[in-house]
Order: C-alpha cells, then sequence, then structure tokens
C-alpha cells in the first residue's frame, strides 16, 4: 500500500482530523508570513509575542493529544502526564543550557551559572553529552519513554487499573515534583533551567526563530496527530479500544493486555516529552513548577473540555482552555481558579463527551 | 408510594440523627476530658519552671496552691509587720550597701513572698512610682506596665512606662541576688522550683553554692531533687587532684543525662593529667551516658515517627470513609481539612480574649463547617457520579481549585496565623535528654480517641450498620429499606467533617493557607491505599508505619528524600499487593 491510499484511508472518516491538519497547514504558512513579511506597522501584523504564545499552544495540543491517546483510547486516566512534559523540557532545556557556554554570568564555559553558585568543581555524569543537539534530542524521546516503560512494566504487570493508578501516577509527579525541586538534584533546584541564549546557533531572542519554533511545533502536532490516528485505526488501536471498554474479555480472547496498554502508554510518553521540549526553548525557562499535580491534572480537563477519544478533540480543548486562561489571568486573575473549577465540574456533570460530543448530538439532531 | 414504605423511610430517618450527634458529643466529650489535665497549677508549674519572667502572677496561683504556706507567711506578717514592707521599700535606697543589707533582711524574714521580690528586681521588674515612690512590680503591658503591689500583690492598674522608674543594681548586687534567690528556692515549699534551681546550679557552683547546696541537702526528703543535688554536688569533684574522689564522683554522675556532665566526663576521659584507672573510668561513664542517650534518641525518633503518623492518619481517616467505605474518590479532601484550619483562625478571630478555650468550639465547628461543605458536594455533584470514579475524580478536583480560591478572595492569599493555646505549647520534660513537644502529643492522643470514635459509629450505631450495608450491597440494602440517598450524603458528610476535624489539629502543627490541603491530599490516597482500602485498621496501621518510616529515614536521607523514598516504596509495594497491607475480604472486594 502506497503511503498516499494511507493518508486517504486515515481521513476516509475523520472530518475533525482533516480540518485540523489543514488549520495546522494553513497556519504553518501564514504565521510567519504575517509575523516576518508584513510590517509592523500593519493591521495583519502578528507580533512575536501571539507567535510565540501560539506556540506555546500548540505544545500543549501535542500533550493533549498524547494523553487522549492513554486517556481516550486505553482508558488509562493519567494524573502525571506532566511529569513526561517536564522530563521531555528538562532534555531540552540541559541541552539549552549547555549552549550558553560562557556567556552565562560567572562566564564559566564547563559548568552552567547554578552549578558554579553551588561550588561544584565539574560536571556531572548525567550532563555529558547533552552539549549535542543529536543526543539532547534522544533523551528527550528515551527519559520520559523508559520512565513511562518502567512505571507502566510495574503497573500494569501487576493490574493495578482504574483509580489507583491514577493515584499513581499522581505520586509519581509529586515524587519526581519534591526530588527536582533539591539543588543536588543537579538540575537548577527551585529556580530550573533559564536564560538560555540561543539553539543550534539560532539567537532564541530573534524573530525569525520565533516563527521557526512555532512551525517546528505546528508540524510535530501534525506528525503526532497522524501518527496517532495511524495507531487507533491499526489492529493495535481496536485491541487497545478493546480493552478500554472490556479488559477482561479482551484478555480471555487471548491478548496480552499489559503489553498493548504498556505500549500506548510508552507512546503517549514520548509524545509528551517531545512536547515538553518544543515548549521550553519558546517559554525559555523549565523548572520543577512543571511537575505539580495541578499541572498534570489541568491537562486532563483540556481533553475532558474538547471531548476524548477523538484525537482532534483534546487538540481543540487544549486550544480554548488555554486561550480562555491567557484571557483570563490577564483580565480577571481572581475569576481564573474559579473558571477552571467550574469547568471540571460542569464538563464532567453537562458534557461528558465534550464539545466533540456536543457538535456531534446537534450533527444528529438536524 | 406505599404506607409502608413510608413508615420505614420515616424510622429509618429517625434513626440516623442520634448518629452525627453521638460522635459530636463524643468529640466533645473527649475534648473536655482532655482539659483537667492542665489545670491552674500545672500550668503555673510548668510556667514558672520554663521562664522566669511570668514569675509575678505566679504568686496567687502558690498562695491558693499551698494555703499552709500562706498562712505561715501571715504569721511572719503577724511578727513583723513592717519589716517585710520597709525592707521591700528599703531596696530603694539611694545607694548599693544599703540596698545588699534590704535583700540580707528579706532573706532572713523568709517571708514567701520575698523570691518574687528579688527576681522582680534581678529582672529589671521591681520599679518606683515617681509620683508616691512606692515599690511595685512591673509587667510589660500593651500600652504602658501593668503594676502588682508586691506587699498585697494586689493589681495596681496600668500606667505609662514614664510614671515608674527602675531600681538600679550593680553586678556585684547581682551576684548577691543570685544566691539569695537560690537559696529562697532551695527552701522553697515546692518540689519543682528547688529542682528548678538546683538544675540552674548545676555546673557553675561556686564555693558558696556548695556550702548552700551541702546545707540544703540536709532536710531535703524528695527523692529526684536529692538526686539532682547530688550530681550538682559531684560535679566539680571531677576536677579535683585526689583519684579517690574523682572515681567517687564518676560514680555519683553515672546515669546523668544532663550535657554539662557528659562534657565534664568526656573531658576527663581525654585529659592527660588524670590517673589511669580515673580515665577508664569516666569512659565507660561516657559510654554508658552514650548508650542511654541513644536508646533516647530512639525513643524520640519513633515519638516524632508517631507524631507523623498521626498527622498522616488525621489527613488519611475521613479519606478512609469517603474513599474507602463509599468509594468516592474525593479530590477536595485536602480542602475540607484546609476549611477546618480555616474555622480554627475565625473562631479565634471571634474569641480574642478566650483564647484557651478555642479549641473547644472550633473542633465541633470545623466538623460542622466541613460536614455541610461536604454534604453540599455531595447532593451537589458526587451523587451524580456514582460509578464513575474518574469523573468523579475530575469534577472534585474542579471544586477543591473553587474552595482555594473561595478562601483566598475572602479571607486572603496570605497564609494566617493560627495561635496555640497556652496548654498546648511548651514540652513535657521527661529528663535532660528527652523531652516532647505538648502539641504534639495532645494531636497523636486526639487522632487515637477521633479514630476510636468513628470505629464506634461505624460499629455500633445504626449509621454505621447503615453505611457497611450500602457499601456492601447497595441495592440489597435498598430493598431492605434503606434510604440509600441518605446514608450516602450522612456518610460523605462524616467523612468531611473528620477532614475538618483534622483541620483544626494540623493548625496547631503548620502553617495554614490556601493551598495547605494539596500539600496532604497525595499523602491521604498513599496512606489509604497502602493501608488498604475499605478497612479502616489498615489506615491505622499504614499512617503509623509510613510515619515512622519517614522519621528513621530522615536522619540519612534528608527530609524531602525520605518523602520521596516512601513515595516510591508504596508505588512499589502497591504493585506486589494491589489491595494494600489488609484487603478487604469477601464479595464487595471484586468490584
Amino acid at each position: 500500500m502506497d503511503k498516499q491510499s494511507l493518508l486517504m484511508r486515515l481521513f476516509y472518516n475523520d472530518r475533525g482530523g482533516s480540518l485540523l491538519l489543514g488549520l495546522l497547514g494553513v497556519a504553518i504558512v501564514l504565521v510567519p508570513l504575517l509575523n516576518l513579511a508584513v510590517p509592523e506597522a500593519s493591521m495583519l501584523h502578528l507580533s512575536t509575542y501571539t507567535v510565540t504564545l501560539l506556540g506555546k499552544y500548540l505544545t500543549y495540543a501535542l500533550l493533549a493529544l498524547a494523553l487522549d491517546l492513554v486517556w481516550g483510547y486505553c482508558g488509562i486516566l493519567s494524573l502525571g502526564h506532566g511529569a513526561f512534559f517536564a522530563l521531555g523540557g528538562y532534555a531540552m532545556g540541559m541541552y539549552l543550557m549547555r549552549q550558553i557556554g560562557e556567556r552565562g554570568v560567572y562566564g564559566n564555559a564547563d559548568l552552567p551559572d547554578f552549578m558554579v553558585f553551588l561550588n561544584w568543581q565539574e560536571l556531572p555524569w548525567y550532563w555529558l553529552g547533552f552539549d549535542m543537539f543529536w543526543f539532547a534530542m534522544l533523551m528527550v524521546v528515551l527519559v520520559p519513554g523508559a520512565l513511562a516503560f518502567v512505571f507502566g512494566w510495574l503497573a500494569f504487570r501487576s493490574r493495578v487499573t482504574g483509580v489507583y493508578l491514577s493515584i499513581m501516577t499522581q505520586a509519581l509527579t509529586f515524587a519526581l515534583l519534591l526530588a527536582f525541586f533539591r539543588n543536588e538534584m543537579g538540575f537548577g533546584g527551585n529556580n530550573g533551567l533559564t536564560d538560555f541564549k540561543d539553539i543550534l546557533g539560532f539567537d532564541l531572542q530573534s524573530d525569525a526563530t520565533r516563527a521557526g519554533l512555532f512551525v517546528a511545533s505546528a508540524l510535530a502536532l501534525a506528525l503526532g496527530y497522524l501518527l496517532c490516528r495511524y495507531i487507533v485505526d491499526s489492529k493495535f488501536g481496536r485491541v487497545v479500544v478493546a480493552i478500554r471498554d472490556a479488559e477482561s474479555r479482551a484478555r480471555f480472547i487471548g491478548y496480552r493486555v499489559e503489553r498493548f496498554k504498556l505500549g500506548v502508554f510508552v507512546i503517549s510518553a514520548v509524545l509528551a516529552g517531545i512536547a515538553g521540549a518544543l515548549y521550553v526553548p519558546q517559554v525559555g525557562i523549565i523548572n520543577p513548577g512543571e511537575f505539580s499535580p495541578l499541572n498534570s491534572i489541568e491537562m486532563v480537563i483540556w481533553v475532558a473540555v474538547g471531548g476524548r477519544g477523538t484525537l482532534y478533540g483534546a487538540v481543540m480543548g487544549a486550544l480554548i482552555v488555554n486561550y480562555g486562561k491567557t484571557y483570563l489571568t490577564g483580565a480577571l486573575p481572581e475569576v481564573w481558579l474559579f473558571a477552571l473549577g467550574a469547568l471540571f465540574v460542569l464538563v464532567t456533570l453537562f458534557l461528558p463527551r465534550g464539545i466533540v460530543g456536543l457538535l456531534n448530538r446537534k450533527r444528529a439532531d438536524a | 408510594m406505599d404506607p409502608h414504605q413510608n413508615i420505614a423511610v420515616r424510622h429509618a430517618r429517625r434513626r440516623y440523627w442520634p448518629a452525627p450527634a453521638i460522635l459530636w458529643s463524643l468529640i466533645t466529650v473527649v475534648a473536655l476530658w482532655s482539659f483537667p489535665a492542665y489545670s491552674i497549677e500545672e500550668l503555673d508549674a510548668a510556667a514558672s519552671a520554663s521562664d522566669i519572667s511570668i514569675e509575678p502572677p505566679a504568686i496567687p496561683a502558690a498562695a491558693t496552691a499551698f494555703p499552709e504556706t500562706a498562712s505561715a507567711s501571715e504569721s511572719v506578717l503577724d511578727a513583723a509587720p513592717l519589716d517585710f514592707s520597709a525592707s521591700v521599700q528599703a531596696l530603694n535606697a539611694a545607694n548599693f550597701d544599703a540596698k545588699e543589707q534590704a535583700i540580707n533582711t528579706l532573706v532572713a524574714l523568709g517571708d514567701e513572698r520575698t523570691r518574687a521580690v528579688l527576681r522582680a528586681l534581678a529582672d529589671g521588674n521591681l520599679q518606683y512610682r515617681k509620683s508616691d515612690d512606692k515599690v511595685v512590680i512591673v509587667a510589660e503591658a500593651a500600652d504602658g506596665y501593668q503594676l502588682t503591689d508586691p506587699l498585697t500583690d494586689s493589681d495596681l492598674g496600668r500606667v505609662d512606662k514614664r510614671d515608674v522608674k527602675k531600681i538600679s543594681i550593680n553586678n556585684r548586687l547581682r551576684i548577691v541576688l543570685r544566691e539569695a534567690i537560690a537559696r529562697l528556692s532551695l527552701s522553697s515549699q515546692r518540689v519543682d522550683v528547688r529542682l528548678t534551681a538546683v538544675e540552674e546550679l548545676t555546673g557553675n557552683l561556686d564555693e558558696a553554692g556548695v556550702t548552700l547546696l551541702e546545707s540544703a541537702r540536709i532536710n531535703e526528703t524528695d527523692k529526684d531533687v536529692v538526686a539532682a543535688m547530688d550530681t550538682a554536688l559531684a560535679l566539680p569533684k571531677l576536677n579535683a587532684g585526689d583519684s579517690a574522689v574523682q572515681l567517687r564522683a564518676i560514680e555519683d554522675l553515672q546515669g546523668s543525662l544532663l550535657p554539662v556532665v557528659r562534657n565534664q566526663l568526656t573531658a576527663l576521659a581525654e585529659s592527660t593529667t588524670a590517673d589511669a584507672a580515673v580515665r577508664a573510668a569516666a569512659k565507660r561513664a561516657v559510654a554508658s551516658i552514650q548508650g542511654e542517650l541513644q536508646f533516647y534518641a530512639l525513643t524520640e525518633t519513633i515519638f516524632f515517627g508517631l507524631s507523623l503518623g498521626s498527622v498522616l492518619l488525621l489527613a488519611g481517616i475521613g479519606l478512609a470513609i469517603t474513599f474507602g467505605v463509599m468509594g468516592v474518590i474525593n479530590m477536595a479532601h485536602g480542602e475540607l481539612i484546609m476549611l477546618g484550619a480555616y474555622t480554627t483562625y475565625l473562631v479565634q478571630q471571634a474569641m480574642p480574649q478566650y483564647l484557651e478555650y478555642s479549641m473547644l468550639v472550633a473542633v465541633p465547628a470545623a466538623f460542622l463547617v466541613s460536614g455541610l461543605f461536604g454534604i453540599a458536594i455531595e447532593r451537589g455533584v458526587i451523587r451524580f457520579l456514582y460509578g464513575r470514579p474518574l469523573e468523579t475524580l475530575l469534577a472534585t478536583f474542579g471544586i477543591s481549585l473553587m474552595l482555594q480560591q473561595l478562601v483566598r478572595t475572602t479571607i486572603s492569599a496570605q497564609n494566617v496565623t493560627v495561635a496555640n493555646p497556652e496548654w498546648m505549647s511548651g514540652s513535657w520534660q521527661i529528663n535532660a535528654a528527652l523531652s516532647l513537644t505538648y502539641n504534639r502529643l495532645y494531636i497523636v492522643i486526639f487522632t487515637l480517641v477521633i479514630f476510636g470514635a468513628l470505629q464506634l459509629l461505624l460499629k455500633k450505631s445504626s449509621l454505621g450498620l447503615h453505611v457497611r450495608a450500602v457499601a456492601q450491597n447497595r441495592p440489597m440494602a435498598r430493598a431492605m429499606g434503606i434510604r440509600t440517598e441518605w446514608v450516602d450524603a450522612l456518610t460523605f458528610g462524616l467523612g468531611s467533617g473528620i477532614a475538618g476535624v483534622a483541620g483544626v489539629a494540623l493548625s496547631q502543627l503548620t502553617n495554614v493557607g490556601p493551598n495547605m490541603g494539596q500539600s496532604y491530599i497525595i499523602d491521604s490516597f498513599m496512606v489509604v491505599v497502602f493501608g488498604g482500602v475499605g478497612n479502616l485498621w489498615g489506615t491505622l496501621v499504614g499512617a503509623f508505619s509510613l510515619g515512622v518510616a519517614n522519621k528513621f529515614l530522615e536522619p540519612y536521607s534528608g527530609a524531602v528524600l525520605a518523602k520521596i523514598l516512601v513515595l516510591v516504596f508504596i508505588i512499589l509495594f502497591i504493585q506486589k499487593r494491589p489491595r494494600g497491607l489488609f484487603p478487604q475480604q469477601g464479595r464487595g472486594a471484586e468490584n
């Protein structure tokens, strides 16, 4: 089967997905154009701030996609996906840290500023290799993947399911939060990693780099979407859905349930790690706050708002909720937590299938 | 609806109501029961033992506590009524010699009030009123000084600080005073005063002190005071030239846990001038002291562990009901704890002059506030989500965010300070090496009492019976005429109310702020999951073992790493035993 027909088959029944990819394609062309080519005085000009904000939303969308893959299709409600996101982010942050070189405040070519500040004499072994981009990218994929593999292997093998698993994932990210707060860990402690200068030789402050990062995020989201769509439409994906709906039955039929679960969980964690790696250069900092259980659970609400088990719903939910967050925290900071809390309650009570479910019902009624 | 069912419903309703009332009254009884333990005498004893500056108000308590003393001093007053008051007035003499004379006269008179006067003089709290030169005892007050008459101990009202002047003393007088106070204290009627006086003398005895102590020892009757005196007297002999004296002193000092004793023994063991036998004996004594200290350190660690465990248990016990018995994931549990802590704060704000009794009000108030919030949450949200645990988790998490913001907007985004009542501050000094802080001690006891009350409620009351019935088989319970909806609401209210009570206790230990709930939610879930869902005893064992394990790890790994290790341990433990330490037995367990 050639590539063309595979794509055709993927989108045969996926109007939401086609729309999403179309919009992403338009954004990839239009956003850098409006930012770089259109003069600043023009009405149509997009400020670099907006471009970065949009890029950040797209990384969140990729994260939501990863979460939807495990929650919507496999029924694993992970409250610890922020951990994978943050680990990917830390791997990228370590690369960016090494790129600073002698331009740090202390001018030490070998050691990042915070290590000089802590009087460390040499780079810890786990920082070695992070001055190479390819190695850092490998770690972006490997570290979250390995953590998900170990955790998932232990959890699924002993059949920890449902709420127990959710609490365990939350404990996981909580433990990492505490660990990364420690200065002795060698990841910058409370302050995390920041003050980045450039990535692959491009200045992180320049408009062109920002636009480039936006394009990279959009591409990653598009590819991530295609991958997820491919997975859920494959035979593997069908088994995963079967496990979600009737785990014992799938096991009795003869499927090794834990292997399927583990596979989905690891893929999802890797996607989350990539999202984190794209997130860090755009916001310019990574600190242990990203591990906070609140962050992880906020991601769940993006997916719930959009509609789980649809993939594009998760993307939509991430964009809508985060736009709302940016707007409310700016305009009415007091209201944001009320709004977010109310969103949790209202969506679970009245919109169990999210906005996508609402639209589908409207369409079915009409 | 048929009439029979109606009757059953009415029956059921009538039977439910007493249940929360039982728990509430139990809690109140417990709180009342714990109060007599801090009677005025003990408070005063603790105060005078720990803090000299609270001395002046101690006089009336001493007088009421020891009526025979009061009459004794009256007879002295009768014999020489002018002398005491005249001598006190003479303390305000122009020159220091006259003051010393006055002090000596006062000591010779042996009046029970003298000690307070001399202490006040030593602390600079004995002053004279500029208007009529009357000598008074002052205490810091909000706007100036609170004056007390040293003669009659009556209140002389409040004055501006400029209306009185301090009676000055010099270094020589300070030494005289110290000795005079020690002498008076050693002959005091109260054991604790004598003991404190001996302890203050230990390690800095001069020749006069030795004679003083030796003469006091002859008449001493209390065993503890005699032992303390022996220690104090033996200590200077360690440096005697005669090795026989030294050996005897070492023998006397065996078993003393005072740091000064250990330091001097260590110095002797390492000294080059002392005899070999003396050095060996000193080394043995140090080793035995070291062993004893280790034992007490172990005891202390266990106590800290139990204290942490009781905090975990308090936080987890409400969750053990809502999660363990009802199967409801309540992520707002931590916020219900927070509401309890804030209720304590508001109660204290409402009755600032009755701080000592604020806990009595706060415990039922917090139970009610959190319980009502819990019932509202159950009726408003959770009941629509039964059977959908993941959705329940999300919805209650939303509620937790709203509750946090509610506190931030209505009270403050900053932490608030909740005061410790007098009887909860300070510590119980068991010996020189071991002291247990009262607030932790009481919280351990309080937790166990709450736990017991809850067990009773669940095992012996009709509400408990219905709760267990609904938890085991909802349709069957309903078929038997139990109003499951009522049971759900009350159970959830009960679990939430206990979270509120936990908040009252935690407000005495940690910071109270809008985020405090979040730090307990994961811990509480861990405790419940570790102990085994649906099993209160499991929660108890789980909480205490995790608390103790945490405190034993801390010295080796640091507090944060200990916590991480415990979390990782639980994650691994759940792999081996997914249903916790004490899994639920029977049919209900399969769901």
